[in-house]
C-alpha cells in the first residue's frame, strides 16, 4: 500500500487516465465537429484548453448526447473493456460513410506490478499530467490540420460514435450492436498517438478516395 | 507333303529370282541379326541412355561405365538431359512461377479484401463488439452548408487573381422585387434599363416602369387581348421612348413621359422577342426568324428584312458603335450584319456566320472597352460563353460554363463581364475579361436567371429570374479611390480647354 501511495504523487492510476483520455476524446470530437464543418460554426463556443483554444459545441441536444457518450467511455475506460472508438460522419441523405476517426486504445500496462509480486517487467517512467495534455495537445492539433488535405464534406452530414468493447461485457442499456461502417477504397492517415502510460491511444482516419 | 515340298523346291530353283531360304544366312543377315541382339544388352543400353543426346567427343569413354568420368570432364557442366525430366520439371516450375506472381501481385489487396471482410464480419476482433449509442446525435439544421465550402471553392481561382480581385462584391441582392407572371420563356426579353434610371419588366400582358431613383411603380400599359403577350421591351439610348414587342408580332412604340403609344409598327408574321435601338433604326426580331429594320422617323418604317435564321432569333445587339449588329437564334447560328451593306438592301449575306454553338444563342453583349468584341452564350447544350473579333471574324475564346447561358452583360467600369445561369445553381457569374477567372458567383435566384439590365451608372445589375423576382445587385461597384481622381480629371482637362 506504501508503494502505490507514493507512486501516486508521480504515476497516473488508471482512473485518472481514464479520466484524461475521456477528456481527449471529448475535446477531439468536437474540435473534428467544428473543423469538418458538420454543425455550422455558430453553434460553437470557444474554451481553453491544452493552451489552445478549442471549440465546443454549444447545442444542448449535442452537449447531451455526448456528455452521455462519454460517461459511457469513461466506465469502459476503467473496467479496461474499450478497445476502440470510432467517429462516422455520414451523408445524411445517402447513409454514405465520408469520413471515419478511428481511435485504437491499447492497454499499456496492466497497471498494478505489485499484484503478480516478482517485480520483473519494470513500469514505464512515470509521466506527469503536462506531459501526457502535451501528447495530446498534438493529436489534436493534426486534427485541425487534417482540414487542408480532408475533402470537403458537401452536402448534409451526420456523425455517429462506435465503440468497439469486449464480446464478454453486456450491452448497456441505451446502447445497441452496430455495423462497423467501413469505407470501401478509403485512404488511411495516421495521426500522432498518445500514452498516459496505462492507456495508449491511436489515431487515424480513414476518407473516401477521389478515384 | 513332301511331293509338295519337293515341287516347290524344283520351282524356286527353277526360277532362279527367288529369295535363297536355304543354306548359311548372308553375311549382311547376321550382322543385322548380330545388332539386333547387342543393342538389347543392358550395358549398352544404360550408355545409350546416358549419351543419347549429349554430343560427346569421347564416345569411348562412354563405352565405359558411367560412374568413373575422367577428371578433366568436371571442369564443365554437361547437363544428364536424359535424367532431367524436362516436360515434368518446366511444368512445375511455369505453375510455381505463376503461383508466386500470383501472392506477389495479390496479396495487398487481397489481405486488404480479407480484412476488410473479416472486419465487416466482425471476424477480426472476435473478441470486440461495436456498440453505438442508441440516441443518435442531433443533425445539423437543415439548410446548413459547410462553411468550408469557402475553403475548398478558393482552390479554384489562381492566388494572383484573388489577390488582385480586392473588391468587395457583395453576395446578397440589394434589393428584391417581386415579378408576378414573369413569363418562364428563354426567348424572350423582357427587361431593359434606361439612361433616366427606369426599368422596364413586361410581366404578361403588361410593361411597369420601376423609377430606381424614387422607387415608384408605374404601369405603362396593357395588351388587348388577354392571350396576347409582350416578348420584348428596349429603351431607345435617349430613354424618352420604349419599344415593345408582342406575342402578335406588332412593335409598339411608347412615349414614356405622356405614357401614350406613338407608333404601332405591323410587320412580323410571329411574336417578336428581341429588340434593338440603333439611332433611329429600330431592329425586331421574330419568331419566324425574320429580322426587321424599322426606321421610326418615317411614314413606311420597314426598311430592310434580314432572313437568313431559319429559327426564332432570340439574341440582337447593335454593336456600340453602330457598325454591326449582331443576331443570334434558335438555329444556333450567330450572325454578324454590316449596317452598310443592310442599308444597299443586299440583304441576306451576313458578314460572317458563326456555328460554334451548339445551342440557342441568345445572351449577346458588346465590349464596351474593346471594339469589335462580341461576347455570346450559348443554351443548355452548349453552355459555352464565346468571345469573337468580329474584325477579323475569329473566336477569340470561349469558356464552359457547365450551365445555361441565359444574359452576358459587360461591366463598364471593369474589365469584367457578369453571366446569368439557369440549372443547377441559377447563378450569376463575374468573370474576369479575358483571363475568364470567375470573381464570383452569386447565388439566390431558385429558378434560371432568364434576363439582366445594367443601371446607367453601370454599377448595379438587376436579374430577372424564372422564380418570378426582380434582384438587384451592385456587382461593379465603382472604387471609391477612383471616384475621386476622375472629377480631378475632368477639371483639368477643362481648365486646358479653358486657356486654349
Amino acid at each position: 500500500m506504501a508503494a502505490s501511495t507514493k507512486q501516486e504523487s508521480k504515476a497516473i492510476t488508471l482512473k485518472g487516465s481514464a479520466e484524461l483520455v475521456t477528456e481527449f476524446f471529448g475535446y477531439g470530437i468536437n474540435n473534428i465537429l467544428y473543423q469538418r464543418g458538420v454543425y455550422p460554426s455558430d453553434s460553437f463556443k470557444r474554451e481553453q484548453f491544452y493552451d489552445l483554444t478549442l471549440f465546443v459545441c454549444d447545442n444542448k441536444e449535442l452537449q447531451d448526447y455526448l456528455s452521455k457518450v462519454l460517461q459511457q467511455i469513461k466506465d469502459w475506460l476503467e473496467e479496461n473493456t474499450l478497445q476502440r472508438i470510432v467517429m462516422v460522419i455520414s451523408e445524411v441523405d445517402t447513409d454514405e460513410v465520408k469520413e471515419r476517426w478511428q481511435f485504437d486504445i491499447q492497454k499499456e500496462t496492466t497497471g498494478k506490478t505489485e499484484d503478480n509480486k516478482g517485480e520483473t517487467s519494470k513500469p514505464p517512467p512515470p509521466k506527469s499530467k503536462k506531459d501526457i495534455q502535451r501528447e495530446m495537445r498534438d493529436v489534436i492539433r493534426q486534427i485541425t490540420a487534417s482540414v487542408t488535405f480532408l475533402p470537403l464534406l458537401d452536402g448534409q452530414c451526420a456523425f455517429d460514435l462506435l465503440a468497439y468493447t469486449s464480446r464478454d461485457q453486456d450491452i448497456p442499456e441505451c446502447w445497441e450492436e452496430s455495423q462497423a461502417r467501413i469505407i470501401a477504397n478509403s485512404q488511411e492517415v495516421r495521426l500522432r498517438s498518445f500514452s498516459t502510460t496505462v492507456h495508449k491511444v491511436d489515431t487515424m482516419v480513414s476518407y473516401k478516395g477521389d478515384d | 507333303m513332301s511331293q509338295f515340298s519337293f515341287q516347290t523346291e524344283v520351282n524356286d530353283l527353277l526360277r532362279l529370282d527367288a529369295p535363297i531360304n536355304k543354306g548359311p544366312t548372308p553375311r549382311w543377315k547376321r550382322k543385322a541379326a548380330e545388332r539386333r541382339s547387342s543393342t538389347s544388352t543392358p550395358l549398352r543400353n544404360s550408355s545409350r541412355l546416358n549419351s543419347s543426346k549429349t554430343p560427346s567427343r569421347t564416345p569411348k569413354s562412354l563405352k565405359r561405365t558411367p560412374g568413373k568420368p575422367k577428371t578433366p570432364s568436371e571442369d564443365r557442366f554437361i547437363p544428364n538431359r536424359s535424367a532431367m525430366n524436362f516436360e515434368a520439371s518446366y511444368h512445375k516450375m511455369i505453375t510455381a512461377g505463376a503461383e508466386n506472381e500470383e501472392n506477389e501481385c495479390t496479396s495487398p489487396s487481397k489481405v486488404e479484401y480479407k480484412k476488410n471482410m473479416a472486419e465487416k464480419l466482425g471476424g477480426n476482433e472476435p473478441n470486440a463488439r461495436i456498440l453505438a449509442f442508441k440516441n443518435k446525435a442531433p443533425t445539423p439544421r437543415e439548410g446548413h452548408l459547410n462553411d468550408l465550402r469557402v475553403l475548398y471553392s478558393q482552390n479554384k481561382t489562381t492566388s494572383t487573381s484573388t489577390k488582385k480581385n480586392a473588391r468587395h462584391i457583395p453576395q446578397v441582392p440589394e434589393r428584391i422585387l417581386d415579378a408576378p407572371d414573369l413569363i418562364d420563356d428563354y426567348y424572350l426579353n423582357l427587361l431593359d434599363w434606361s439612361c433616366n434610371n427606369h426599368l422596364a419588366v413586361a410581366l404578361g400582358g403588361f410593361v411597369y416602369l420601376w423609377n430606381a431613383a424614387s422607387g415608384d411603380i408605374v404601369q405603362l400599359c396593357q395588351t388587348t387581348t388577354p392571350s396576347c403577350y409582350v416578348g420584348a421591351v428596349s429603351w431607345i439610348k435617349e430613354g424618352n421612348f420604349l419599344a415593345l414587342g408582342d406575342s402578335d408580332g406588332v412593335v409598339q412604340l411608347w412615349d414614356v413621359e405622356a405614357q401614350k403609344r406613338v407608333r404601332s409598327m405591323t410587320g412580323h408574321e410571329a411574336r417578336v422577342g428581341c429588340l434593338s435601338w440603333n439611332s433611329y433604326v429600330l431592329s425586331s426580331g421574330s419568331r419566324s426568324g425574320a429580322i426587321h429594320h424599322h426606321d421610326v422617323r418615317v411614314a413606311n418604317h420597314h426598311v430592310a428584312t434580314l432572313a437568313r435564321h431559319t429559327q426564332e432569333v432570340c439574341g440582337l445587339k447593335w454593336s456600340p458603335d453602330g457598325k454591326y449588329l449582331a443576331s443570334g437564334g434558335n438555329d444556333n447560328l450567330l450572325l454578324i450584319w454590316d449596317a452598310s451593306v443592310n442599308t444597299l438592301n443586299n440583304t441576306n449575306t451576313p458578314l460572317f456566320t458563326f456555328n460554334q454553338h451548339q445551342a440557342a444563342v441568345k445572351a449577346l453583349d458588346w465590349c464596351p472597352f474593346q471594339r469589335n468584341v462580341l461576347a455570346s452564350g450559348g443554351g443548355t447544350a452548349d453552355r459555352h460563353i464565346r468571345f469573337w473579333n468580329v474584325g477579323s471574324g475569329n473566336c477569340l475564346s470561349s469558356v464552359d460554363t457547365h450551365s445555361q447561358v441565359c444574359c452576358i452583360l459587360w461591366s463598364k467600369e471593369y474589365k469584367e463581364l457578369v453571366s446569368s445561369h439557369g440549372y443547377a445553381q441559377n447563378q450569376l457569374t463575374v468573370w474576369k475579361y479575358p483571363s475568364m477567372v470567375k470573381v464570383t458567383e452569386l447565388t439566390g435566384h431558385s429558378c434560371r436567371v432568364l434576363h439582366m439590365a445594367m443601371s446607367p451608372d453601370g454599377q448595379t445589375v438587376v436579374s430577372a429570374a424564372a422564380d418570378e423576382t426582380l434582384r438587384i445587385w451592385k456587382c461593379f461597384a465603382s472604387d471609391p479611390v477612383k471616384k475621386k481622381s476622375k472629377p480631378n480629371l475632368t477639371s483639368s482637362s477643362l481648365i486646358r480647354l479653358g486657356i486654349r
